[in-house]
């Protein structure tokens, strides 16, 4: 699945808005509903999802940069987690963390040039006997290796589909 | 005559390329005209094997792996689905060592089921639980679990029986049940089996937890990274609802549980329960002070049972064959059996389930067949991220809570990270405080500042600057993160530094350095 990034549209917003406001505790699901829709979640959903749920701004804006999961602006159009916890450690990810970043020329929280991959950090993918780990988008891979990043990276990078 | 063959769909053999060989099968059965079946089951806990294909046969399952789609067309012209010879063949599943010297309570179904089939469920002794405790009174279920003594399997091994009782006696407009299924330590993966591979059992045990305590209302809170998980918690949760094991009069029975999945969002202080409560309610995951418990004052300020997956996942067994069989496995205080997971840098990693008891000598060598590089091992960590490491001279302890709090140590989830002799201790040791520094939830200025200054100190011992000096430091630094932190996540930081220095004091400099005379270690 890919995290396209969409123009921020306020119908996005309403309707993530909409489906989840009657919920308890419902700022979550919202927050993740518009991230699904949209890729990330745009200042803009800040003043309606505060209104909606009677917040202030202040505690929207709070929620969205506590949690690692939710982006602020557009990342590329698949995200790469490369996990850096200790037992991918024990199994080379430091050495796989410095070729990643070289291979994609970007560092953790950066986007290829391209626009194609955003990099980003995890503590922990749950495959911890079968290291080093990663996820492109919701995809698991285990026991990676330079070359089969570098070939897992090249092939979303010259996907045709992503002049889309 | 159409043979069934089983392919994990657990998401560590679907990172191994399980999809591919699952696909290729189908591919390759096709082509020559072989009709065959693939069921997607969970996984066997044998992570060097995966993508572990079983071939079903009249005296039962073979096994062969790990299996590659290059590998199928192999396979097949071996004859493997009439009992061919082949390299990856491993014989009969059950009886591979690594598999029958296990004690399989919680797991007994996981890697031998399809994981969203009912009708497999309830042929696996499935539901057999839940049909006792809805004959029992609250009470009685609540004295079966604490007769049982199972003890919180999250890590902090309080005795469930205790937490349950007092959500139990606390009067309420409603309750909740709450699953911590924020798996974020490394070396852990028992919860993401248990939701991967039989989701149907922690839909059980919670259920069960909603009937002891009059909580009609149940939460899992699963980690973002583990979409595999969510999804199978929501297609079992729509499965069970839809034949009657969930929801509006259950089976019958007259009373309800209604149980929702909600995605977690990458905070790994979210495991904590009390800051787990706030993100559920919306918040920013800020660790509660406690008093007053969750058990009393918790989910929106109402009576919350907090445990986690495999606390949970175990409760169906004990109400199937009854507390005194499951207090009859483990030592001491430490009854039942834990979920080992045997991780990092090991030859044959993966889940082993035993009685409490066996030394970590046996399962690191044993079961795990020692480091995966074949080189010594030299460092292990135990109980995830905020547990101690542990060198040569303690693998001989026994696996029990009690007796890894005596070496300063921590069994916790039973997770596992293996060292070769490669590692480095003060890397190490600088890792966890900065892990602590990016995961703080920042309410506790020890644990928020504190760990940033533990990455400079470490870094300026390593530099040999001012090395006298800036041990004692460290220790002091330790010291007042210990004593005050409101959680474990600063408060038990300091066991993963201090147990690198203590033990692997020759990684951090010159001993002499290190411990300058008159202080000793």
């Amino acid at each position: 699945m890919s995290t396209t990034p969409n123009p921020p549209s306020d119908d996005g917003i309403s309707a993530a808005i909409a489906a989840h406001r009657d919920e308890p505790g419902a700022l979550l699901p919202i927050l993740h509903d518009i991230q699904d829709r949209m890729g990330y979640v745009p200042a803009e959903a800040v003043p309606l999802i505060a209104a909606a749920l009677n917040l202030s701004r202040a505690e929207v804006h709070g929620v969205i940069t506590f949690y690692h999961h939710f982006r602020q602006h557009p990342g590329g159009r698949h995200t790469v987690h490369l996990c850096r916890a200790e037992a991918c450690q024990a199994r080379g990810a430091e050495a796989l963390i410095a070729h990643a970043k070289a291979e994609l020329g970007c560092d953790f929280h950066g986007t290829t040039a391209d626009g194609t991959i955003s990099l980003e950090p995890v503590f922990c993918l749950g495959h911890c006997a079968s290291g080093p780990s990663m996820m492109i988008d919701e995809e698991p891979h285990a026991g990676v290796t330079s070359a089969r990043f570098d070939a897992l990276t090249r092939a979303l990078r010259t996907d045709p589909r992503r002049h889309e | 005559m159409t043979v069934t063959l089983f392919v994990p769909r657990d998401s560590t053999s679907l990172a191994l390329g399980a999809e591919a060989v699952a696909r290729a099968l189908m591919v390759e059965a096709e082509r020559r005209g072989q009709s065959i079946q693939v069921v997607r089951n969970g996984s066997r806990g044998m992570f060097w094997l995966e993508p572990l294909v079983e071939v079903a046969t009249p005296e039962g399952r073979l096994a062969f792996g790990p299996v590659s789609a290059a590998d199928v067309p192999g396979l097949f012209d071996a004859g493997f689905l009439n009992g061919g010879e082949h390299r990856l063949g491993l014989g009969p599943t059950e009886e591979i060592p690594y598999l029958k010297s296990q004690e399989r309570l919680t797991f007994a179904r996981v890697g031998r089921t399809d994981p969203l089939s009912l009708d497999d469920y309830l042929a696996n002794d499935g539901y057999r639980g839940l049909r006792r405790a809805l004959n029992l009174s609250g009470a009685s279920i609540v004295g079966e679990v604490a007769e049982s003594g199972l003890r919180g399997r999250g890590g902090a091994a309080f005795p469930t029986g205790i937490k349950w009782q007092t959500v139990l006696e606390t009067r309420a407009d409603r309750k909740y049940v709450v699953c911590n299924a924020d798996e974020g330590d490394s070396g852990t993966f028992s919860d993401r089996m248990v939701m991967e591979g039989d989701p149907f059992l922690l839909i059980e045990g919670m259920t069960i937890a909603g009937l002891a305590v009059g909580a009609a209302e149940g939460l899992i809170y699963v980690r973002s990274e583990y979409p595999h998980a969510a999804r199978a918690l929501s297609q079992a949760i729509a499965v069970a609802e839809g034949s009657g094991y969930l929801g509006h009069d259950i089976l019958g029975s007259g009373k309800s549980f209604r149980l929702a999945v909600r995605k977690a969002a990458g905070a790994y202080i979210c495991g904590e329960e009390t800051a787990l409560l706030e993100s559920l309610e919306g918040k920013r995951g800020i660790v509660r002070a406690k008093p007053p418990l969750p058990a009393i004052h918790g989910l929106f300020g109402r009576p919350t049972i907090v445990n986690n997956v495999i606390s949970l996942a175990s409760v169906p067994v004990i109400l199937d064959r009854g507390a005194g069989f499951y207090r009859d496995y483990g030592i001491g205080r430490s009854r039942g059996s834990l979920a080992f997971q045997l991780a990092g840098n090991i030859r044959r990693g993966g889940l082993v389930e035993k009685a409490f008891g066996l030394t970590l000598r046996e399962l690191l060598y044993d079961f795990g067949g020692g480091a995966a590089s074949g080189r010594p091992i030299r460092a292990v960590q135990v109980g995830g991220p905020l547990g101690a490491y542990l060198s040569e001279a303690e693998f001989d302890t026994p696996l029990d809570y009690e007796a890894f709090a005596a070496i300063g140590g921590m069994l916790g989830h039973g997770g596992i990270v293996v060292f070769d002799d490669t590692v480095d201790m003060a890397h190490q040791a600088r890792f966890a405080m900065e892990f602590c520094a990016i995961e703080s939830c920042g309410k506790c200025t020890p644990c928020r500042i504190g760990s940033i200054r533990g990455v400079e100190v470490i870094d300026r011992i390593v530099a040999g600057s001012d090395r006298p000096a800036q041990v004692p430091l460290l220790r002091e630094l330790c010291d007042v993160m210990q004593s005050g932190s409101l959680c474990a996540m600063g408060g038990l930081t300091p066991g993963p530094v201090l147990s690198a220095l203590d033990r692997f004091p020759e990684d951090f400099g010159p001993k002499s350095a290190l411990f300058p005379a008159g202080r000793g270690v």
